[in-house]
């Protein structure tokens, strides 16, 4: 960035100025690309998307009926335009995806933020030495192995050990418990946050300045209290970049999730207790996957799109407003990259 | 504790996946290409997947690391006006939180159009179909474009000032400093980032199921030899182990497996290049 201001040379031939002056403008209007880009995919999905929210109203985002059904019958509706069945109450759809994005994102950073306090400040050396490739390894194992592994070994373990026979019975007239859960969504999905998570906290951690803790020790707190009051509160820019990525990424994981998840457009309800956890449920990304064989259907391709741009939308929302946390927190801490 | 629980973690998928994948894998699926069969013994291997990750990675990379550098160069050399390169930077960070899916539904918008036609093929009735190894390639450039994007700017950030200026003392002019001195000198970083780049196209699903058609082999549509190729649909062994898995059609728990323990030994090899670039450092 301190070279931008870097004095460029003068008494140049005019020649050689002008080349100067076209790399400028062609770099330029190449990042550019990046903005129109952008901008063109929101406006786009949103065009493409708006028969399906013009059609419902606010309803689109409310509850009612049975979604799968609703789906089904935007797929087959019949072929000229006059008669396109757009009808959808999408709530179980959003429903699970704040539901599977909340829980993991939450978990993700209570368990990120404690080991990487433990990591830079407690961990032997031979451990923190082994961690770091650990923990890009698992940054970069592909979402589908995640899924196979999900769908192949995890489901199969709760479907076995958690899910009796009597809870089976008791809802069998409306969901069939398979394993496919919010507990497998949200356990599979935090394993892949975390990896992140961690990786940017712990990098942000060994830039505090030693003087600051010890500064605190020297005050007479302990090492935890140093860490707590004095690091975490300098690194608050990492974390919520932290955070802004892994809303991002459980967002929008639709493989692992069309696996695990259980592809069936239910909400799971809170009030059954502890079954809520075991429910199968949808969120939005994975119906856009499982649904990509109807694309070319114009109405339920309109319908996907509308998830897709939900999706877009919010995820855009999350990357400003992480955007202007940081740069608020900055101030009076040490900045993520 | 957790640290612990993360090694465990980690420990635990690469020997199961290294179990199941030597007990399932052997030579015939790796030269073999996939066949629709009612018998498992029928179906063939993964060579048309292994041959589309290539592919698409050799394509993706190929759009983005031009892309990349030159707009890590402008942000960080140029950078004028001032709001346009923080929208830029915002910019290039959505794009990485951008959900993939989205991503790929918004190409096939883009490919779908007429005007697109001849990167994939055209249905009677003039329906272009808008899935192809180009349509996904350029869009797979999108999601490794913040990475080529962030690893050229470190590099080019962490340069000391005095190169720059020995550079200027010679009487090179802006142009030339960054061709000769600059990208020269940040090529780990440059390396770092593609690589980075490469393993995300590599392990992305959601895109090559909507964008490249996921087809059971690589289906070359016209006549002329490798574009008609780039121009038809084809899967990737992201996209095979999602087909063969208990979620997918083919359901083939042995093959889906294997091919995923081939991804995972890509995914690991790219990872570990990305450790030699990053302990170079930015060279002189």
């Amino acid at each position: 960035m301190e070279s931008a201001t870097l004095p460029t040379p003068v008494d140049q031939p005019a020649e050689e100025d002008r080349t100067n002056r076209r790399v400028e403008l062609l770099l330029g209007a190449l990042a550019s690309t990046v903005l129109l880009f952008l901008a063109g995919m929101l406006i786009f999905t949103l065009i493409k998307a708006w028969p399906s929210f013009a059609a419902n109203g606010l309803a689109w985002f409310g509850a009612g009926g049975n979604v799968d059904e609703q789906l089904a019958a935007i797929f087959n509706s019949p072929a000229d335009a006059a008669n396109f069945v757009y009808t959808l109450r999408a709530w179980p759809l959003i429903w699970a995806t704040i539901v599977v994005t909340g829980l993991s994102v939450v978990l993700a950073s209570f368990i990120g933020i404690f080991s990487s306090v433990f990591i830079v400040e407690f961990a032997p050396p031979r451990l923190q030495a082994l961690i770091e490739p650990v923990v890009k390894f698992l940054a970069a194992v592909p979402s589908v192995v995640y899924g196979l592994l999900g769908i192949l070994v995890v489901v199969p373990f709760i479907a076995d050990t958690f899910i009796t026979e009597s809870m089976r019975e008791s809802v069998r007239y409306v969901i069939q418990l398979d394993g496919t859960s919010v507990l497998a969504a949200v356990l599979i999905l935090t394993v892949m946050i975390l990896p992140i998570t961690i990786a940017i906290i712990v990098d942000s951690l060994r830039e505090v300045p030693v003087s600051w803790r010890e500064g605190a020790i020297a005050l007479g707190v302990n090492r935890w209290r140093a860490m707590v009051t004095v690091s975490l509160r300098a690194v608050r820019p990492a974390i919520v970049a932290a955070l802004v990525l892994g809303i991002a990424r459980a967002l929008g994981e639709a493989v692992m999730l069309a696996m695990v998840a259980g592809s069936i457009g239910f909400a799971p309800n809170p009030l059954d207790g502890l079954l809520f956890f075991l429910e199968p449920n949808r969120p939005l990304a994975p119906t856009i996957l499982d649904g990509e064989e109807g694309l070319s259907v114009k109405p339920f391709g309109e319908t996907m799109y509308a998830f897709g741009f939900i999706l877009l939308f919010s995820t855009a929302l999350f990357s400003l407003a992480g955007w202007i946390a940081r740069a608020s927190l900055s101030k009076t801490s040490i900045s993520a990259r | 504790m957790t640290g612990i629980f993360l090694c465990l973690v980690a420990f635990a998928i690469t020997v199961y996946m290294a179990v199941k994948g030597l007990q399932f894998i052997n030579l015939d699926m790796l030269t073999t290409s996939p066949t629709p069969a009612v018998d498992q013994s029928e179906t063939g291997g993964f060579l048309d997947p292994m041959i589309g990750t290539l592919i698409l990675t050799v394509l993706g990379t190929a759009i983005a690391a031009p892309a990349g550098v030159g707009i890590a160069v402008w942000l960080t050399e140029y950078g004028r006006p001032a709001w346009l390169a923080r929208m830029v930077e915002a910019g290039t960070e959505m794009i990485v939180g951008a959900p993939s899916i989205a991503l790929a539904i918004f190409g096939l918008l883009i490919f779908q159009t007429s005007l697109m036609a001849p990167f994939s093929f055209t249905a009677e009735g003039g329906a272009v179909f808008g899935r192809s190894f180009f349509a996904a390639g350029a869009i797979m450039s999108l999601v490794a474009l913040p990475f080529v994007v962030g690893g050229t700017r470190e590099a080019l950030n962490s340069i000391p000032k005095h190169l720059r200026e020995a550079s200027y003392a010679l009487g090179k002019d802006k142009a030339s400093t960054i061709r000769r001195v600059l990208i020269p000198a940040a090529r780990p970083g440059i390396a770092t980032g593609t690589t980075l780049g490469m393993a995300q196209i590599v392990g992305e699903t959601a895109v090559v199921v909507v964008l490249l058609g996921a087809s059971l082999q690589l289906a070359p549509e016209g006549a002329i030899p490798a574009l008609d190729v780039l121009r038809g649909t084809g899967s990737t062994l992201t996209s095979y182990v999602y087909v063969n898995s208990p979620a997918g059609e083919g359901n083939a728990p042995d093959k889906a497996y294997a091919a995923a323990f081939v991804l995972l030994m890509i995914a690991i090899t790219l990872n570990l290049l990305v450790n030699l670039f990053g302990r170079k450092g930015p060279s002189r």
